[in-house]
């Protein structure tokens, strides 16, 4: 099972499980079939695609970065630098089994129609944000009243990428409007362990500090 | 014309006989096996001039094939024989380098149209007996492909493990894998594009309108009159070489400084460095480039428009590929500018084509893709690697 992190270590990015990988991208990667055709929108240094190529996982990825691209193409993997709100729309339908947006949400656009292209170009989408309803930062703007920093989003909001934040339930909200069905959702604690899997969603949203779930089109 | 091909081969021996019989493999066609051009006309018989490293391996699984660019030529790693220089693209082709020739059975030919030993303008027309002129056939990046696997079917190698080039090299490449997918398992397309723009034709129409200025061009016909135009053609090369460079590089390398000067002259003569170096380009171009191939080239690059070829869609040019693609372009690149590229990995997503695509940040302009840029030579070696473990060549 998943190596428990020091307390001190309040960063579930940096909890890193027994093989040394990213805990919350070992949680992804299973999720995903072995053999299935994979798309990783904002696919980093290419940690989670090295995960999936171990399970015999025909991999791609886009990046942003242009360090990590270059560094994924060094390593082989098959990443091509670009823009989860612009290059989406070059993919045709049903091209992968599993796009995978792991982390990058709240930093796109139009975090919608971003949803709705994953969702046009793989038979499931896999989405994994952090959740800006745990009881942490509804406590910092309370008490503070001012804009949430934490281990895990340390930048200020006049330097961070992220511009779309969003709680568990408004996430949940936006599926059903855009139609996707949900297979599963998991909440994580800051140490990157899932949360009891039968608690209510507002238990979730106050207590999960990312979320991952597992959407798919709803059929006709 | 009096004059005969032997007097014209007096005045200009080198380019003349390299044209004919050059210091590289030779492999010939007769007439029975005609090169099919898309003008119409069936080139024969023609010859394809090449250099290979490395070894064949016993299941011929291990060919690279190298594409040039337009002043390049099939000596890409080894001494050329007229210059004496190092091999235009060593830094990247060799042993233990990213095409690692300890490993892969490299090979790059003389472009038809070129000027090294493949036919072109400068070789001598059969049915005159003097070099062909205007009279040789314009030619297409296809028609270059079309050379380059009549060549292969020579070495008996039905399927390159990797195709590779820049510009006009990288323009081959991508007709490799739009015509002959199937013949290509990996494809690195570098600093190029699908089609010319117009910015780029009309460059290219500058340095025609040079080589064509220069009164010894004679309708193309210097070898048989005896003249050279070096000074058409050295201006052509002045201007093209200025769009390989970015203004950030001659900056860096040049700034306003005067060449072995203090002061001004007050003259035309070259004061700035910037300009004497453009001249030494210049003429030293001419002593290993012909005139009339320059012209053919350039009007390649010209036609080139893969999208066209397909119902213009590009997307259609790589349906189905298998190919394993890896797209490289550089940010100071204002010659083939990133989104060119870009719109070559949109087209091989839409086919659901397995591509690698990465822009290198450098100043250096076009050139940058034969020069030490270490993150270039690092993401070829990783794409190959990956691509020959696919393959199992490495293990």
């Amino acid at each position: 099972m998943l190596a428990r992190a020091p307390r001190d270590l309040t960063m579930a990015e940096t909890v890193r499980g027994p093989g040394g990988a990213r805990v919350d991208l070992l949680l992804v990667s299973e999720m995903v079939e072995p053999g299935s055709r994979v798309l990783d929108v904002g696919c980093g240094d290419g940690e989670l695609l090295r995960l999936l190529e171990a399970r015999g996982v025909d991999g791609r990825g886009i990046e942003l970065s242009r360090e990590g691209v270059n560094e994924c193409v060094a390593k082989g993997l098959a990443v091509v630098q670009g823009d989860a709100d612009t290059d989406l729309a070059s993919y045709p339908d049903d091209a992968f089994d599993y796009v995978i947006l792991s982390q990058t949400l709240q930093a796109t656009r139009r975090p919608r129609d971003v949803i709705e292209h994953m969702l046009r170009i793989g038979r499931h989408a896999i989405v994994s944000f952090p959740n800006f309803g745990h009881w942490r930062i509804r406590l910092q703007l309370l008490f503070y009243g001012r804009m949430p920093r934490t281990a895990n989003l340390p930048e200020t909001w006049y330097d961070t990428p992220n511009i779309h934040f969003c709680t568990i339930k408004d996430f949940n909200e936006m599926c059903a409007l855009t139609g996707a069905r949900m297979e599963k959702a998991v909440a994580l604690d800051p140490w990157g362990t899932a949360l009891k899997i039968d608690a209510p969603w507002w238990f979730w949203n106050l207590f999960g500090e990312q979320a991952v779930f597992v959407l798919s089109r709803k059929p006709g | 014309m009096s004059t005969t091909p032997a007097k014209a081969e007096t005045k200009l021996p080198v380019l003349v006989r390299e044209a004919d019989r050059p210091r590289s493999k030779l492999a010939e066609f007769g007439r029975d096996k005609p090169l099919q051009l898309d003008c119409g006309v069936a080139l024969a018989p023609f010859q394809v001039a090449y250099q290979t490293y490395g070894t064949l391996d016993e299941t011929k699984s291990n060919a690279v094939l190298i594409c040039h660019a337009l002043t390049g030529d099939q000596h890409v790693a080894n001494v050329h024989p007229v210059t004496g220089k190092g091999g235009w693209w060593d830094i990247m082709i060799g042993p233990g380098r990213p095409i690692d020739t300890d490993r892969y059975f490299v090979i790059c030919s003389n472009v038809v149209g070129g000027c090294m030993g493949t036919s072109g303008p400068s070789s001598t027309d059969p049915a005159t007996g003097a070099p062909y002129g205007l009279d040789f056939p314009v030619i297409t990046i296809k028609d270059m492909v079309r050379a380059q696997t009549m060549l292969l079917d020579h070495l008996g190698i039905e399927t390159l493990f990797a195709v590779a080039g820049g510009s006009m090299g990288g323009m081959q490449v991508l007709e490799w894998c739009a015509s002959y997918p199937r013949r290509v398992f990996s494809a690195l397309p570098i600093a190029t594009a699908t089609r010319h723009s117009a910015q780029n034709i009309a460059f290219h129409e500058v340095g025609r309108q040079a080589v064509m200025a220069d009164p010894e061009w004679r309708n193309g016909r210097y070898f048989v009159e005896g003249t050279s135009p070096r000074r058409g053609l050295s201006v052509a090369r002045m201007g093209a070489h200025i769009t390989y460079l970015s203004d950030t590089a001659l900056h860096r390398k040049f700034g306003r400084r005067f060449q072995d000067r203090d002061n001004p002259t007050f003259s035309f003569d070259a004061d700035f460095e910037v300009e004497s170096y453009l001249r030494h380009q210049g003429s030293t171009f001419v002593e290993r480039f012909d005139a009339n191939s320059y012209l053919y080239l350039t009007r390649a690059m010209d036609y080139f428009d893969l999208a066209a070829d397909h119902d213009g869609v590009l997307a259609k040019a790589f349906k189905g590929t298998r190919t394993r693609f890896c797209v490289i372009s550089f940010t100071s690149d204002w010659l083939f500018p990133t989104p060119e590229s870009r719109a070559v990995v949109h087209a091989l997503n839409a086919g659901g084509a397995r591509v690698s695509f990465a822009e290198i940040e450098t100043d250096k302009g076009h050139d940058a893709f034969l020069l030490d840029e270490p993150e270039l030579l690092g993401i070829v070696r990783g794409f190959l690697d990956s691509a020959g473990r696919a393959r199992g060549l490495v293990t």
